[in-house]
């Protein structure tokens, strides 16, 4: 006799058969990455900065999630201009000074010139009715775009978490962070 | 053709450059009603490719796209 003769064996046999595949469906499911784009923002430039805010708030309108990770150099800009960081020791002050606090702050990394390169890029913008790096921040927040601050770059810079600005969705995070949410994007970028 | 879509929504987007045009026709296309048609209005040159890509990938239609000398105009229809 044959299983095909005895239905219930058949149907025990379907079932473990779809019971198994429904189990390495979910597993696959699992490690298929979501509708998201994670970016590391390392750059403290302007006019890398401003590439990675219209990315970001770009992949939004296009229906997806954008998480950016402010490391190093992109950490200062993500200070608000008009708080006061309290007790610091020399190092932190040295660097609090010399960096620039806040978006207003940033310069270009190319035909700075003094300063004076950057300013007539920001005339230009004004001018073409470019968002500023202030408006698209205020843009992302709207949007619900994520940001997430290297801890490891505030600590060795000497920012506190009372001089960065005010921003909804903004956690304080190390790389484990990063990496969970870059392994479940379906782009990553560096910028 | 023009006369047989009936706008819903019209959005004035000239002027804007890139991302803006895309990110409020992204915000005002949950205004209105899945199968009613936004009117957007762009000077943008850049928004002939991204208006379709933005369109393909967030599940909504392009019914239609003028253009007159700079000004593109596009009738999207909400799909999603």
């Amino acid at each position: 006799m044959t299983n095909t003769d005895n239905p219930a064996v058949d149907l025990e046999n379907l079932e473990s058969q779809i019971s198994q595949l429904k189990s390495s469906f979910d597993e696959l499911k699992k490690d298929n990455p979501s509708n998201k784009l994670s970016m590391v923002v390392f750059s403290g430039d302007l006019d890398k900065i401003l590439a990675a805010f219209v990315i970001a708030t770009g992949a939004v309108a296009m229906g997806m999630e954008a998480v950016m990770f402010f490391t190093f150099w992109g950490t200062p800009v993500l200070r608000a201009k008009n708080k006061r960081p309290g007790k610091k020791d020399i190092m932190s002050k040295m660097f609090g000074a010399m960096l620039p606090k806040g978006t207003c702050e940033v310069k270009l990394s190319r035909m700075n010139m003094a300063g004076m390169g950057t300013a007539m890029m920001k005339s230009l913008m004004k001018k073409k009715n470019v968002a500023s790096l202030e408006q698209m921040l205020e843009m992302a927040e709207e949007l619900g775009v994520n940001i997430f601050v290297c801890e490891m770059s505030m600590d060795l810079m000497g920012f506190k978490r009372e001089e960065m600005i005010d921003y909804k969705n903004m956690t304080f995070c190390g790389v484990a962070k990063f990496l969970e949410e870059a392994k479940d994007s379906r782009i990553q970028l560096f910028i | 053709m023009t006369e047989n879509i009936q706008i819903k929504k019209t959005m004035d987007l000239k002027g804007l450059p890139c991302p803006m045009p895309v990110v409020k026709v992204s915000k005002g296309i949950k205004e209105v009603d899945v199968g009613e048609v936004v009117e957007a209005i762009t000077t943008d040159p850049g928004a002939l490719s991204d208006f379709p890509a933005w369109a393909r990938t967030s599940g909504n239609e392009i019914l239609k796209t003028e253009q007159d000398g700079k000004t593109i105009k596009f009738y999207i229809k909400r799909n999603a």
